[in-house]
């Protein structure tokens, strides 16, 4: 008991600990030094950038910085009834800085977002402040109320409140083919406008069929790589990893050669008669195109962690499992197949959350019903420039694949992952 | 019960694995019931091949390996019923003890009270009880060795085969696993056939050693046949030390031959020379020559003491005798001891029964 509560000391009588502290300090500062570097390039490109998504995905301040004096006077409104004169007043004060500045525009846009038809009515009011046909020294609230009748609509002032908060979730919510209502609760859009959903569903889908044909295809390919002659391996190893060495544009454009309908693939099965040549199937723009090119692509990422687990995998426990009397299937199964598993789960990690956010190649091959929720990201991004949506969904996206993650390490273990 | 003393049979066996060079050569052996056979040899000898030959992992490239008098070329190795311990264990590292020893029970669907009884059995054999639930990495390289030996015994195989089981264990680990297995086998009777490169394991445990060559068995007999009467130079090299000299026939009898070397003449026991005129290379144990003998010896020589290396047990005398500086004597470590220094001229002598005139080198 007293040997462990006794301090050690050094010979000259400094506490070991302290001395130990004392002696690797400086190797724990060049230690980190030399990742210092690789730190701060992660902070700059990785952290500082989802950091950034993550508040323009949220962001609703425009508004609030456009309406100061209107927000605090809404304060103390209920929301109910229309609001009282300190608040109308507080909303022209407001919307008048914003045509001097000539803001007013803006706002009715994202008002409209909210609400439709704010947008002629500001343009009213626009013109009548314009016109300083405003009287400042009588009852504001009656001569809004008389530019348009919405102004007397208590809908719309509602509608202002509710982008009072300089956050909101409503991207998230539009993301999942939701919206806040009237009453500021959460509803469904139709169903049949529900978009987001459908691709959701779809990415899920061919990310887990993708992964599925990568790792039926890449498991015997691993194996023999794993156990033939060094001689013949090597070649193996090349033609495995010459795709890796082509450009993806050019893989998945040889795809589009070999998919269309007047396609390699498709003047072939006409040569031998499986199809008819007025009947061409149509292997592109759908979801044939999609899994076949990248199953293809993302081949390699199964094969390689595979080939490595199975390379440390010893040929004799093949054989003990036989001598031992189990079938070449049994020996297999039972020995040879539970060794791969932190292979497999490595391949299987890997690919599927490259194809969760593949963009490319279902873009070229994928046509309406082949494409992923990366292509809807990248067509808010370039389209219609809609950027906090692209950042919720490509955030939503994010949290998709650490849920992923997170429900393989329950299954699995991160730590029966090995890549090499 | 009348043991088959042709259990196993290799009946003109050829092995090559390219077309081009024989690996395994007319091998001709069989191998009786119960036996403890060890094949030893040089890497590259051929003696695993023939090991993976008889246990269905390569197939002989002609003749046929019978057991119990039944060919079994052609039957794979999970129907041969022969146990088999790996070079490195070869344990199945995701599976228990009890899992690694139960599973060839299980594969051949013996009932669950059987296998607890069985592994049970097996691992008391080894003496490991009590380690059933442990994972083989957490075992000790001389207890896997042991699991991996219950392994391939538990499901009572009429021939176990050992493929260098103890190479990777330290030498006295090997030392004391080497009688652990012997006595294993003494006590279960069954057939062993053990391959091995390291010569001393080999004479400790085996009843018979077959020592591999090029492809070919060069001598089949037991330890200490081998030992005393190597049948031609290239055993006598193998199996413990050896002082040599190369000389050629110039007088022969029956049992006496005398051999010129370079400037001298011995006489030597004619093993395989059978005229005058043929060269040979003379085999001498190194503790078959004595120091000043008291008895009468028909070679007696004088040489000059090299080197004295003390090994405890004994000590290593390099002399320089008959023109060749390489002759080693072994003198025992006892309390007579003699004076033995560096450039001393001392005398040898040896009866030529034990010197053996075998094939020239």
């Amino acid at each position: 008991m007293s040997s462990e509560t006794k301090q050690i000391l050094t010979t000259d009588g400094i506490p070991l600990e302290v001395s130990l502290k004392k002696a690797e300090k400086k190797n724990k500062i060049k230690a980190f030094l030399l990742v210092a570097p690789l730190l701060l390039f992660l902070i700059i490109t990785y952290v500082f950038p989802i950091g950034e998504m993550f508040s323009r995905s949220v962001d609703d301040k425009m508004i609030t910085n456009m309406l100061p004096k209107t927000f605090k006077e809404m304060e103390k409104w209920d929301g109910k009834e229309l609001p009282s004169e300190e608040v109308f007043s507080a909303f022209y004060y407001d919307f008048k800085v914003l045509v001097e500045k000539q803001e007013h525009g803006k706002l009715g846009q994202r008002l409209n977002k909210e609400k439709n038809g704010f947008n002629s009515i500001t343009k009213k009011l626009f013109r009548q402040v314009k016109r300083k046909k405003i009287d400042e020294s009588i009852s504001i609230k009656e001569q809004v109320m008389k530019v348009h009748k919405r102004w007397r609509n208590v809908e719309y002032w509602q509608a202002i409140k509710r982008t009072a908060p300089p956050y909101t979730m409503s991207k998230y919510l539009k993301g999942m083919d939701m919206y806040y209502a009237a009453d500021g609760s959460i509803a469904q859009v139709d169903e049949d406008r529900r978009i987001h959903r459908i691709l959701w569903l779809r990415t899920l889908e061919i990310a887990f069929f993708v992964t599925l044909f990568c790792f039926l295809m890449g498991y015997p390919i691993a194996h023999l790589l794993a156990t033939l002659p060094m001689k013949y391996s090597n070649l193996l190893m090349i033609c495995v990893l010459l795709p890796f060495w082509t450009s993806l544009l050019v893989r998945t454009a040889s795809w589009m050669i070999l998919l269309q309908q007047q396609g390699v693939v498709n003047d072939f099965f006409v040569m031998i008669g499986l199809v008819a040549d007025d009947n061409r199937p149509e292997m592109m723009y759908n979801k044939v195109g999609t899994y076949v090119a990248m199953t293809q692509i993302l081949l390699p990422f199964m094969v390689l962690p595979l080939y490595s687990v199975m390379k440390t995998i010893s040929p004799s426990l093949m054989r003990a499992g036989k001598s031992l009397g189990g079938t070449p299937f049994v020996a297999f199964w039972k020995v040879y197949f539970p060794l791969t598993i932190p292979g497999i789960g490595a391949g299987c990690l890997l690919v599927f959350i490259l194809a969760i956010g593949y963009y490319i190649t279902p873009a070229l091959v994928g046509g309406a019903s082949g494409t992923l929720i990366s292509n809807q990201i990248a067509f808010h991004m370039k389209q219609t420039l809609d950027w906090s949506f692209a950042s919720a969904m490509g955030l939503m996206l994010l949290s998709g694949v650490l849920v992923i993650y997170w429900i393989y390490n329950k299954l699995v273990g991160v730590d029966n992952i090995k890549l090499g | 019960m009348s043991k088959n003393p042709e259990f196993v049979k290799f009946d003109k066996v050829d092995k090559s694995y390219d077309g081009k060079v024989l690996v395994v050569k007319d091998l001709q052996l069989d191998i009786a019931e119960g036996e403890f056979i060890t094949m030893l040899g040089p890497s590259g000898s051929g003696k695993t091949t023939c090991l993976m030959m008889l246990a269905g992992f390569e197939t002989p490239t002609h003749g046929e390996i019978l057991l119990d008098g039944n060919i079994i070329s052609n039957i794979p190795p999970h129907k041969r019923g022969i146990g088999m311990v790996f070079q490195n264990y070869a344990l199945f590292p995701h599976m228990t003890v009890y899992e690694n020893l139960a599973f060839p029970l299980r594969v051949r669907k013996v009932e669950k009270d059987e296998i607890d009884k069985k592994v049970d059995k097996a691992l008391s054999m080894v003496s490991l009880n009590g380690f059933e639930s442990r994972m083989p990495a957490q075992l000790s390289g001389g207890q896997q060795q042991r699991v991996a030996v219950a392994r391939a015994l538990v499901f009572d195989p009429a021939v176990v085969l050992m493929d260098e089981p103890l190479g990777a264990l330290d030498k006295n680990l090997r030392e004391s696993m080497q009688y652990e297995i012997k006595h294993i086998h003494e006590s279960i009777g069954v057939t062993v056939v053990y391959v091995t490169h390291d010569q001393s394991e080999a004479l400790t445990m085996s009843n018979r050693i077959a020592v591999f060559n090029d492809g070919k068995v060069q001598q089949l007999s037991n330890p200490a046949e081998l030992y005393e009467k190597p049948v031609n130079s290239f055993v006598a090299e193998f199996i413990g030390e050896n002082n040599t000299f190369n000389g050629e026939v110039v007088d022969i009898d029956k049992d006496k031959c005398k051999v010129k070397l370079a400037n001298s003449e011995i006489l030597a026991n004619p093993i395989s020379v059978k005229s005058k005129g043929e060269k040979t290379t003379v085999s001498l144990r190194p503790e078959r020559a004595l120091i000043n003998p008291t008895d009468k010896m028909d070679n007696m020589f004088s040489g000059k003491i090299e080197e004295v290396i003390y090994h405890g047990d004994h000590t290593r005398v390099r002399l320089n005798l008959l023109g060749s500086s390489e002759f080693i004597l072994k003198v025992p470590n006892s309390t007579s001891n003699l004076e033995l220094k560096v450039s001393q001229d001392i005398n040898i002598g040896w009866n030529s029964a034990d010197a053996r005139a075998l094939d020239p080198k």
